[in-house]
């Protein structure tokens, strides 16, 4: 009896000091074995193939080889509203991670960047960055937050070629205007009975595309006085590009009926042969090899986003920056990795072919030349693609709609006050128009607007 | 007696704080040490993954916070926002659809299967296994199989199923009018197994005398499960229906998963606008979150105290 008790006591007091110490936390001093800085970064997308994940250890290892002080470890990332905010609560983030460009200005007024200004400015190239691109990572007080990285690009429309000669469409002669997709929507629909347009309606994706729409009818979702934001949700040529999707669901049959396509599914679906048309960035391509498995066979084509009046082709992309709670050591060597992993196949001839070499020897083959945007210039660019002019393996020539004008077209940079936000109140809109033949979308986006206006105004 | 005797004898309160003195020791004697030191694993995994969260909650609703800084102190101005947000509407019917969809359809199934298979007179526990079936397929896994039975396209699994006796096709989760429901029925299937099994539980407890003494008095099936199954069900199915309530109310995964809180939010509720708040927006929306939440589990406290009291009397049988 006596025994029983002490053993079950001493138990009880074990399991709370155990408990109790489980709890306290250690690690994440940032250095690593032998004195070296330990960084995590940011690597792929979590559905990313083997032959990708080999490229990214290759260049890993090239570059702790390079800097034997530094251990780096990368984690599978994707840019998701969700996962990152999730990732900040907890202080999970990679040391490196990416943003999209417009979010910056956010991310830094509410201080959630690491200033990585005097690291930036040392690199050999620190003063030639394209201004109004590095402007989105510059805070109020002129330092540097986070700079443009990976891609950018212009929304533009990706096609199914095999899908079009399906239908007795030339493969070569994408539309051009928004009642051109239409028709040939509807053409290659009633053809193949495969729908030939889609269009992203989950989450920000959603709004993000309906806004791409709108500014390519010649129409913007925010307005700047110099002073004062204004949301013009309202606009008429977002209406214009609603009732141009309520046309293809309800008039023709020829649009997707899914409300439930994000960024990742829609490439998913589209890969799949589910869909002939839908717009995204230029740069989707990549993602398409890396995670879908589509080949320079495979029956892919891009083409420029058609546009009408003043309107132009909504550019975005991707920044890089370092998480706050890093040290010194740390930015200095995360901002090494930026230059190694984003940046210096831009900016040297070794770098580039490096990586070019890497990708293109992958198995399967990783994409390179996917047509993107000068992070610098555009002599810079096409010095960069003259470097890997060998190892370019994308079906350029069935992305002439698209290279051929891409440095000519409208830029229409995207929404700078809260964006993410405009983004939000627009998606269900869209997903109105595709789930109800009646939607009332002049009431929906005066709604959308009122709550886009508060947004802004904080 | 001298006045210092009277006011040595006469001091209550000294006499009583000395007696309070003895109390720890008092109460270590009666092995109140070891009482505790055995609770104290207990009380510390309440504390810390129970109790603590739930005062951090409190704390968060009436703060700010960029999630790296130290929070700032706004008062109500979270619950304000709440209350101003013409979302809130919305949220809060979609809930309560949820909730009726759930009671109305979800509520009778398994009470219905229960009695049905207590009927049985053999492979009951064939039937048993059947029903509980779905309850072991992890919830992701159950919703991803009927998202694609749900398939819009006219070859998807309901679709073709349907269309073979002239209905359809369906948007399903595509329309904002079936979305909530085909959610519902998603729910139901998934949960239906667990509350069988109770039913099942108590219906056991069922004196077979009982039934021998209604069937020498003639009485149907019908009046069988009426005059005995449901009086000895009764108390079971205060706590299950008091459970389904505070359950649905609650609805995060199916929304989640299935749509997202689309199409134009007619599935979102009321907890995936607390996830969304939280975790989806790059701004500063955690205090409002937490804020909601709050009140979402002072009214389930509220409507959980309102319904025992007035179902205490009934269910003292």
């Amino acid at each position: 009896m006596r025994s029983s008790r002490t053993t079950a006591l001493a138990v009880a007091g074990v399991l709370s000091i155990g408990l109790l110490a489980s709890c306290s936390s250690d690690d994440a001093d940032g250095t690593g074995e032998g004195g070296k800085v330990k960084i995590t970064v940011a690597g792929l997308l979590p559905t990313a193939d083997d032959a990708a994940k080999e490229q990214l250890a290759e260049r890993v290892a090239a570059f702790e080889e390079e800097h034997p002080d530094i251990d780096v470890e990368t984690e599978d990332y994707e840019w998701k509203a969700s996962t990152f905010t999730t990732q900040l609560a907890g202080g999970t983030l990679p040391n490196v991670f990416e943003i999209p460009l417009t979010d910056g200005k956010t991310l830094i007024e509410n201080g959630q960047l690491a200033d990585i200004d005097a690291q930036v400015r040392a690199l050999p190239y620190g003063d030639d960055f394209n201004e109004a691109l590095l402007a989105n990572g510059t805070g109020d007080d002129g330092k540097v937050y986070a700079v443009p990285a990976k891609s950018i690009y212009a929304v533009a429309l990706h096609y199914n070629r095999n899908l079009f000669e399906q239908a007795g469409l030339d493969p070569d002669q994408p539309p051009t205007t928004w009642d051109e997709v239409r028709e040939y929507a509807k053409q290659i629909h009633d053809a193949t009975g495969v729908a030939g347009y889609a269009t992203m309606a989950l989450d920000n994706a959603g709004g993000w595309q309906l806004a791409a729409g709108a500014n390519s009818r010649g129409g913007v979702i925010e307005t700047f006085d110099g002073e004062q934001y204004t949301a013009t949700l309202d606009d008429p040529a977002v209406a214009e590009h609603l009732q141009w999707l309520h046309d293809l669901k309800w008039e023709d049959g020829s649009l997707l009926d899914r409300t439930d396509l994000g960024w990742g599914d829609i490439n998913t679906e589209f890969a799949a042969g589910n869909l002939a048309m839908y717009t995204s960035g230029s740069d989707v391509y990549n993602s398409l090899v890396e995670a879908n498995g589509v080949t320079a066979d495979w029956g892919y084509g891009l083409t420029a986003i058609p546009t009408s009046g003043d309107g132009g082709a909504l550019t975005g992309g991707t920044m890089a920056a370092v998480t706050k709670q890093s040290t010194d050591e740390q930015k200095d060597a995360a901002v090494k990795w930026i230059d190694w992993w984003y940046l210096s196949k831009l900016q040297d001839q070794d770098q580039a072919v490096a990586d070019a070499r890497t990708r293109a020897e992958a198995d399967p083959a990783q994409a390179v030349g996917t047509p993107v945007l000068p992070i610098f210039s555009k002599e810079n660019y096409e010095q960069s693609l003259e470097w890997v002019a060998d190892y370019v393996n994308v079906p350029l020539e069935d992305m002439t709609g698209y290279t051929d004008v891409m440095f000519d077209q409208e830029l229409v940079p995207e929404a700078s006050a809260a964006v993410q936000d405009l983004y939000a109140q627009l998606f269900p809109v869209v997903q109105a128009v595709i789930s109800d033949e009646d939607a009332d979308v002049d009431a929906l986006l005066a709604t959308a607007n009122e709550a886009a206006q508060q947004a802004i105004d904080g | 007696m001298t006045t210092a005797d009277a006011v040595r004898t006469d001091r209550p309160p000294a006499l009583a704080r000395r007696e309070r003195a003895r109390t720890p020791a008092t109460w270590v004697r009666r092995g109140g040490l070891s009482s505790l030191v055995l609770a104290l694993p207990l009380l510390l995994v309440f504390g810390i993954f129970s109790w603590w969260p739930i005062v951090q909650a409190v704390v968060m609703s009436v703060q700010e916070t960029n999630l790296i800084d130290p929070p700032t102190f706004v008062g109500l101005e979270n619950f304000l926002t709440i209350f101003a947000d013409p979302l809130l509407p919305t949220v809060v019917r979609n809930t309560a659809w949820f909730a009726l969809l759930a009671l109305v359809f979800g509520y009778p199934v398994p009470l219905v299967g229960a009695v049905l298979m207590s009927e049985l007179r053999r492979r009951k526990g064939l039937y048993s296994v059947l029903a509980y079936l779905p309850v072991v397929v992890p919830p992701v896994v159950a919703v991803l199989l009927w998202k694609f039975f749900y398939d819009p396209r006219p070859e998807g699994v309901f679709n073709t199923i349907l269309g073979a006796v002239g209905l359809g096709p369906y948007s399903w989760l595509n329309d904002q009018a079936m979305a909530m429901p085909a959610l519902v029925l998603e729910a139901t299937w998934a949960a239906a197994g667990g509350t069988v099994i109770i039913y099942l539980a108590a219906l056991i407890g069922v004196p077979s005398e009982l039934y021998d003494a209604a069937e020498v008095d003639g009485a149907s099936v019908w009046r069988k499960v009426w005059h005995v199954t449901m009086p000895h069900l009764r108390g079971v199915l205060f706590i299950t229906l008091i459970l389904q309530v505070i359950g649905t109310a609650q609805v995060f995964l199916e929304p989640f998963l299935f749509t997202n809180g689309g199409p134009n939010h007619a599935t979102l509720t009321v907890m995936l606008w607390v996830y969304q708040l939280a975790f989806t927006s790059i701004g500063n929306s955690f205090g409002e979150a937490t804020a909601l939440s709050l009140l979402l589990a002072a009214f389930l406290a509220v409507m959980s105290l309102v319904y025992f009291r007035l179902t205490r009397s009934w269910s003292q049988s």
